[in-house]
Parts: structure tokens; sequence; C-alpha cells
């Protein structure tokens, strides 16, 4: 991160504040602080495939946030920090997650500043999401993500549907494991290594738009994005040594989802352009949940999806030709318990990935989550899964808000 | 001979006609209470839930509700948890149809993601409440089949039938406050094997504009599971003006962000 960058939104934030405030001082802010501190132990089962790997990682991490509103809620500034401290110095890290100032009028919306974007239907993969770049250290499943600064500017219509503009002017690069990570190639990959395609490198000026609308049954999206690549496009030599870097690239996505009675059937896909590479992907599946079955609250979903791409084995997500089998388990009591269980099976070789992640209250400010990974008969073969074939792990982590 | 049957014929008729009425006069009821609460326009509301299991013990949970009435389609509804913090920022949009399923859509605030999901799940309790789903949406007439059944103590007795099958009951005994707009003073709810489920009882009513009574406490309790909740509204709005802007998806980020 930018030091400077950083700064420089600051200093904007700061002036609207200010601004707004001058011009009615009777108007009300409300503001509202918290903080939460996550306790945390990954245990990694197999004994280290690389050299400098660990099996037991305890970690913390903190997660402030700051929201001031006024306007009744029409204009506000948000922020949402993050630092964690861990064995690996590469997964000890810190973000600014979000701080952007946001006004809403009528039917428009402008943030600008450091903010988190979610685009896509898929459960077990995340295609169409562009907007912000993976915070890879944090989870397996690339759901964390690094702020992005943009400019966003949305147009919402009943008849036509929501109308999205962003400005991205900078590209966050995104984060690996080191050497004493788990989760990583034999080679360390460092941020700093991977280059860019651009001569403008992570000051190259990128934008994005995206139309969402909604008739009946049918939720609709399609985005399209031009700029530096949140994905690195891995290369490898004769040697094996990896060389990476940023592309510029041209991506379509769509974005489909059918809610039907108790079904929802869902497509995303992608297709994206850059000078070294053109490919498809899709995900597509559905999502059945039997709702209340003992008349005390219990739902159990049952998810199955598939996945295609057409990189084949240098899909970074290693999901090329890939079926997903899950269940989602809520028992909807007051600690709000739930699971999500799972698995991955390539259709290609052997190689399986199994997940189970559950949680839960205890009292009214503390959380507990439990996750699991398995990594089983995992195709030597497969470029990017075969490094990981050891790392299956166990997680706990225990959360307390403030 | 010829009167008995006549007799037996005219008491059919009789039965027949007063079985109707008593239908038409549900529904009469049912119409006069809409009608009585028609024209609040939108209104947004404070709202803690308490939870009590059958030891006693409570959990607590706040959220924000938004309503925008509309005439011709159900009302839109936008709810955002305020407490337990883990769930701050989780928020719903619901759009609800006279007839067939309502539109819903689910924010997570800690991914950023704005989900469409299914209104299929009618019976299934509210965040863990003894409140199901179908007891918070918006009530609109075309959901029941009304039976008057009786008028005590200046309150009016209307049995409704849930039309969708998915409904967790087979019927709700509700009074009606015929003097004070119809105002509602307490819901009966039987289950699916016609056994007494649920109670809830209105309290602590307050006139809004000189028209719109809303009660502040609303106190259900499951005699099956002797678990509680109790809904406690703190300061009705009804000087906002929301539009049809304040209840789109972007808006429903902006209330969980």
């Amino acid at each position: 991160m930018k030091t400077s960058m950083v700064w420089g939104v600051l200093i904007l934030l700061a002036t609207t504040y200010v601004r707004s405030q001058e011009g009615e001082p009777q108007r009300k802010v409300t503001h509202e602080v918290e903080l939460e501190i996550a306790g945390e132990y990954r245990y990694f089962v197999d004994a280290a495939r690389f050299e400098g790997q660990e099996n037991h990682y305890p970690s913390i991490a903190f997660k402030p946030s700051y929201e001031a509103s006024w306007n009744k809620g029409y204009e506000s500034i948000n922020f949402q920090g993050f630092l964690r401290l861990d064995r690996d110095d590469e997964r000890t890290h810190w973000d600014i997650r979000e701080l952007y100032y946001q006004k809403a009028k009528g039917n428009w919306e402008v943030s600008a500043g450091f903010k988190k974007v979610y685009w896509g239907v898929a459960e077990s993969n995340h295609l169409v999401d562009v907007i912000n770049q993976t915070d890879a250290v944090e989870t397996f499943d690339g759901e964390e993500k690094l702020g992005q600064p943009m400019v966003q500017f949305s147009w919402i219509t009943n008849k036509i549907g929501t109308f999205d503009l962003f400005y991205l002017p900078y590209h966050r690069k995104r984060t690996f494991a080191g050497e004493a990570g788990r989760l990583r190639f034999g080679t360390v990959l460092n941020q700093d290594d991977l280059l860019y395609e651009s001569g403008a490198e992570e000051w190259r000026q990128d934008v994005a738009v995206r139309w969402k609308h909604y008739v009946g049954i049918v939720d609709v999206a399609v985005s399209h994005f031009y700029g530096n690549g949140r994905e690195p496009l891995f290369a490898f030599d004769a040697l094996g040594n990896i060389n990476a870097f940023y592309p510029v690239i041209n991506q379509t996505g769509l974005e489909l989802q059918l809610t039907h009675s108790a079904f929802l059937w869902k497509l995303e896909s992608i297709y994206r352009q850059s000078k070294i590479q053109d490919f498809f992907a899709l995900a597509a599946g559905l999502e059945y949940t039997f709702s209340n079955i003992d008349g005390n609250g219990l739902d159990i979903g049952i998810l199955g999806e598939y996945s295609y791409d057409e990189r084949d084995e240098l899909a970074l997500n290693a999901l090329q030709n890939d079926l997903f089998f899950g269940s989602r388990i809520a028992l909807n009591d007051t600690a709000d318990t739930s699971f999500l269980i799972g698995g991955l099976s390539d259709l290609d070789s052997s190689s399986k990935i199994f997940s189970l992640e559950a949680s839960r209250r205890f009292g009214s400010t503390w959380t507990v989550e439990v996750e699991a990974r398995v990594f089983q008969s995992i195709d030597a073969n497969e470029l990017i899964l075969s490094n990981f074939q050891d790392d299956s792990f166990l997680r706990i982590a225990i959360s307390k808000f403030f | 001979m010829k009167t008995s049957i006549f007799t037996v014929a005219a008491f059919v008729a009789f039965n027949l006609v007063s079985a109707q009425t008593a239908k038409e006069k549900g529904l009469e009821i049912a119409k006069a209470a809409e009608q009585a609460d028609l024209g609040f326009g939108s209104s947004t509301v404070e709202l803690k839930m308490i939870l009590k299991n059958k030891n006693g013990q409570k959990s607590e949970r706040t959220m924000t509700t938004k309503t925008l009435e509309l005439i011709e389609d159900g009302d839109k509804s936008l709810i955002a948890f305020n407490s337990p913090k883990d769930v701050k920022g989780t928020s719903t949009l619901t759009y609800t149809h006279k007839v067939g399923s309502d539109d819903q859509w689910l924010y997570l605030p800690s991914i950023k993601r704005v989900k469409r999901i299914s209104s299929n799940n009618k019976s299934g309790p509210f965040v863990g409440s003894e409140f199901a789903y179908e007891d918070l949406s918006s009530q609109e007439v075309e959901k029941y089949t009304y039976t008057f059944l009786e008028e005590k103590n200046g309150l009016l007795i209307v049995e409704q039938d849930p039309v969708d099958p998915k409904s967790g009951y087979t019927r709700r005994i509700v009074s009606y406050n015929k003097d004070k707009g119809y105002r509602l003073e307490k819901i009966e709810f039987y289950d699916r094997k016609n056994a007494l489920l649920k109670t809830l009882t209105y309290s602590d009513y307050k006139l809004y504009k000189n028209k719109f009574w809303r009660a502040g406490t609303l106190k259900m309790v499951n005699h099956q599971s002797n678990k509680e909740t109790l809904l406690q509204f703190a300061g009705y709005d009804f000087g906002v003006t929301y539009s049809e802007d304040d209840f789109s998806q972007v808006a429903l980020q902006r209330a969980g962000k």
C-alpha cells in the first residue's frame, strides 16, 4: 500500500466532510465505532512440503471500523481497517479495506475512496468478481478482498435496471504466502516481483461498467472491465521457474439467477481477453433449500455447481472442469448456528478438496468459527494444486466484538 | 310431514345464508382494517427483539425497519440489523406481492454481497425468534380467506385461513378492535395439526397522525415450546417521505454498508 495514496484519499475525505458540515451546521451526525478482535489457530496436519513451512500458526487480527453519517443517512464516511499478525511474515499485513465518502440522492449514488464491491451469484467459484484484488493469504476461498481505490457512480431505474460506472485509478497486487507460509508454490512468490504489462504499471487508469436488472424470477447482470487484471498470468519456463505478471485485460461477465419456489438456478460466466491469452470460463449450478424441516427452524440446503475454465491447468483457481457438491445447514437458533460442508472433485483427475465451515455465536459479543480443508488424492500433474497437496488444515477462530 | 320438510329446508337455507354472511362479514372486517390503515405512506422504526427460552434466558437483537406503502401491489420493506454486532449490517429487502411469491434480497456486509433469496420459507422462524417469516410480512387482504366468528366486548373475532399451502398454520383467530380503527389486539395461531401453537398480543398502542394505530409491544408466546419473543418498537416516524429509490438494491447495500 502506497502511503502517499492513503494520505491523498484521507485529505480528500476530510475536505468533503468539513465542507458538508459547514453547509448546514444543524445537521445531525451519527458516529459509530466498532472493533473486532479475532484470535485464530491454524493447524496443518501433514509435514511441510517446502522448506521453512510450519505446522502450527497462531494468529491474531484486528478489524476496526468507523462510520459517520448525516443527512438522514444519505451521506456518510465509512472506514474499515485490517491488521493481522502471523508466523508468516507475508500473512502479517495491514490494509485499508474501506475508507470512502458516499452520497445518495434520488435515483443515484456516488462513492469515492477505498471500497469493496462484490459481483457474482455462484458459491464455489467467483469468476465475475473483478473489482477488488483478492487478499489471498487471508482465506483459501478467495472471498477476502483488499480495499480498491475507486469512484463509483450508480444510477438506479425501476424500468431498465441499475447502471454502475467505476473509475479505478490504482491497482493492488495480490498477496502471497511468504517462505514460512503454507498454501504456496515451491518458489516463494514475492508480491513486488510481479510486474505489469502496462507501462503505467499500478497507476494505469482502469474502468468498469455493470448493468443489473430484475424481472420477476430473473436477476441478471452484465459487466465489462478494462484494465490491469486482478489475477496474475503465470508462465513456467523449462527449468520450472515462474514468470508472473499482471496483463491488461478486457473481461465481459454475465450473472444470471432464477429464483423459483425453493430453487435458485445460477450461472456466471466470463470471457477474458489479453495480448497473451483469451479464454472463456463458467460456473453453473443450483441451490435448493428444505426449510423448517423439524418445525423448529432447521434449514438444509443442497448445492451443486459445475465449473469450466478454458485455461485448463493454468486456471489459477484450479477449477478447470470440476464439480462441487455441498450442503448448507442453518439451525435458525438464537446463536445463529450454521454449517457449510462441501466437496470439490476434478473430473479430469483424482484430485478432490473437502471443506467444512461452521460458526455460531456465544453470548452477544463472541463468535466461534471452525474451518477444515482436506486435499485428497491431488494429481501430481496439477500445476497449481499439487503444491498444496500436503496443506490440509484445521482452523479455529474466536472473535470478540466491541 | 310437509311442514317438517319445509322446516328442514328452511333451516338448511338459513344456515347457508348465515355461513355466507360469516365469510362476507369476515372479509368485510379485514378490508375495513386495511382501509383504516390506508395512506400511511412510509414509516421507519427502531425495533428491539427480546428472545426468551424456556429457562428464561434472554438474548437481544435490534434492527431498523423502513416500510413504503404501495396501493396496487404489496408494500416494500427494508430491515437492517444493528445488533448482535457480528450480524450488524445484515439486511433484507422485500417486495411483497398481493398474489404470488414475494421478491426478497439479502445483503451480507462482510463480503458486500447482495443475494436474491427464496421467499418460499414462510413457516420458519425469523432469526431464531418465535415469529415466523409469514408473521412479519406485510399483511395483505388477499393472503387469507375469512370467517367472522363473534363479537365480544367490542372485539370482532375473525378466523383467517391462509391461502398459501406453504403457511405453517391451518388458521389464525384474530381479534380486531372496531372502535380503535380496527387495530389488532390478539392473534391465536393453530399449527398444521390444528393445535394451538402461539398467541400474539399487541399492547402499548399509540395513535400516529390522528389515524394510524401502532403497537409499541408485541408479545408472542409459543405454547408448545414455552419460549417467547417480545418486540419493542421505539419511535415510529411517519414524517419520513420515502420513495421507491429508498427500496432499491443499491439502498439495501447502503443500509447495511
